[in-house]
């Protein structure tokens, strides 16, 4: 099988290739448009060749909305990972809480992040909202949580961690129950102390799971939109405002398609190079970590 | 056991039952607010009667918002985006794992690529065309632009399934008589079968779940319940116990299909990225 060339697998794989061009041709569709300035004032449309890039590179909202988007994917990668881990390493202790409780992990991840996102909002009313209720006998009854550029970053990235932690914690756990058991045996034999058994061995031998998640996480979040739109709307000003939902604001809301799509483009190019970057990386680890075993 | 032993696993019970409070608390805190009169809503926080009222009112179209037919229109395109991915999803993933053939890894790159592609990318594009073709606020639309989230997927985890069978149980089949078509039906697609039933219940929580298309592209006819549950918090007043019933109704099949195909979501989780 294999050897000889034949006809069959491009035949089977030609009907998901015809899927892949309906999406593909809306993507070249949308570059093409890119070089005119279309929009709904304008429906025939002059070519400016690459005006609209020129446009978003020198305006003070891209460079806002780029600053937010690497925030809140930093901002939410880093706090899903540490307490994704974190939630693994306890549940792979395997204690009765742990075995219970496990097998309830994956419901927030199962819930569309918008509705997440609703969920949240309710929650995070400042003045009838549940959270400062609990909050008022610490005395911080009134906290703005999305009233605020700061508040409504950091209430963003909350609800990704809601959302997302679990994602971390199920990659991080497969990779800790596959882990070879004899160096952790070694390592108590020898009395080595926990945090010692972690740094040197757990973490390090982990890493290559851990970091799988990490590049899904960064770069879902570089293209977060519904968490936001359904959070803040990229409010209060433009504190939350990332580039996909300045994208959005452009081409839909205020009808500019052209110089939205730009918008969506420059993000694309840069996803993009991330994944490149972050997957070289992970074949480096992943070696490294083959050749520690 | 020693005491430090027995302290520390106590600290870790605890810190794990910490963390489930805080991802379980929204999810209960939405069935509080759904089950509380709107009279109630602000008053009194954990004393109240519970009624049904916020869940008649959703699912009986009397605040002028036809949830119901948010509902069926996400179970119609869901499922359509599922059946037509496995219809094409399982030949590609079958070919590309039974085949080394030109071009076949950078084919399986592309259809993965599109999971980290900005979703407005193509949906501003397909918006414009989707007004010119008819297409817009239509199910056959939707059920097009849903492949972006349900094919990689499918194609992805299945190829992965079908690389696990080892080609001599078809070879077996083929010097038995059967012809290349009978021995994919008859010896490896049933082999694979909780594979394709699994990686179709996961397909179907994903398009479920998806937001921004349908945000962009429907109106009214064909608009699902994640874009619909948002618009119980518009208006002049909101409607916290609406809304709280709505984000509820809207995330029963993907909560119940996650509780029964649990064993086989890491899986699909990580698709494939895992064993790179």
């Amino acid at each position: 099988m294999g050897r000889r060339l034949t006809l069959r697998p491009y035949v089977l794989i030609v009907p998901a290739l015809l899927l892949t061009c309906g999406i593909l041709y809306p993507f070249g569709l949308g570059l093409y448009y890119t070089l005119f300035d279309f929009s709904a004032s304008k429906p025939q449309p002059d070519m400016v060749r690459l005006h609209n890039y020129e446009t978003v590179f020198t305006q003070d909202a891209f460079w806002n909305s780029a600053w937010v988007t690497v925030l809140y994917a930093v901002g939410a990668a880093a706090a899903e990972t540490v307490l994704g881990v974190s939630v693994a390493l306890l549940l792979h202790r395997s204690s009765l809480v742990g075995r219970v409780l496990e097998k309830i992990l994956i419901l927030p991840l199962m819930i569309a992040p918008v509705i997440a996102a609703i969920m949240w909002k309710l929650m995070l009313q400042p003045s009838v909202g549940v959270v400062n209720h609990l909050l008022k006998p610490f005395g911080l009854g009134g906290v703005q949580w999305t009233d605020t550029p700061t508040g409504a970053l950091l209430s963003s990235i909350a609800v990704d961690v809601w959302v997302y932690t679990p994602f971390v914690a199920i990659l991080a756990l497969a990779g800790l129950r596959s882990l070879p058991t004899s160096p952790f045996e070694a390592a108590a034999v020898d009395g080595a102390g926990w945090w010692y058994t972690f740094r040197r061995l757990t973490l390090p031998m982990l890493w290559p799971y851990v970091l799988v998640a990490v590049i899904f996480r960064f770069m879902d979040s570089l293209k977060v939109f519904d968490i936001i739109y359904a959070l803040t709307e990229g409010g209060p000003g433009d504190s939350t405002v990332v580039l996909q939902i300045r994208a959005y604001l452009e081409a839909i809301r205020f009808q500019r398609y052209s110089f939205g799509i730009s918008y969506t483009i420059v993000l694309w190019a840069v996803v993009y190079l991330a994944a490149m970057v972050l997957v070289k990386h992970l074949g480096r680890i992943q070696r490294k970590a083959a050749e520690a075993k | 056991m020693t005491t430090r032993k027995r302290l520390s696993g106590l600290l870790a019970d605890a810190a794990l039952i910490l963390y489930f409070v805080f991802a379980l608390f929204p999810i209960a805190w939405m069935v509080i607010l759904s089950l509380k009169p709107a009279n109630e809503l602000f008053s009194t926080y954990f004393s109240f009667t519970p009624t049904l009222g916020s869940y008649r009112t959703v699912l009986g179209d009397s605040e002028g918002i036809p949830f119901v037919r948010f509902f069926v229109n996400s179970l119609v395109v869901s499922v359509g985006a599922v059946a037509l991915s496995l219809l094409v999803g399982l030949p590609a993933a079958y070919a590309s794992a039974r085949w080394r053939f030109k071009g076949s890894e950078n084919l399986m790159f592309t259809l993965l690529s599109f999971r980290f592609a900005p979703e407005l990318t193509v949906i501003i594009p397909l918006f414009v065309l989707y007004q010119r073709l008819g297409l817009f606020d239509t199910y056959v639309g939707m059920i097009w632009v849903l492949q972006l989230v349900t094919l990689p997927l499918i194609v992805w985890i299945m190829r992965s399934y079908f690389a696990d069978l080892t080609p001599e149980l078809e070879q077996a089949a083929l010097l038995d008589g059967y012809t290349r078509k009978q021995a994919f039906f008859k010896v490896a697609l049933p082999l694979v079968k909780p594979g394709v039933a699994a990686v179709s219940l996961l397909a179907f929580i994903f398009a479920w779940n998806n937001f921004v298309f349908p945000l962009i592209l429907t109106s009214n006819e064909a608009q699902t319940v994640t874009v619909g549950a948002l618009s119980f918090l518009g208006g002049d007043r909101p409607k916290y116990n609406l809304t709280a019933a709505a984000a509820l109704v809207s995330v029963v099949p993907p909560l119940l299909l996650a509780l029964t195909i649990q064993r086989y979501l890491v899986r699909g989780l990580s698709f494939g990225a895992v064993k790179s």
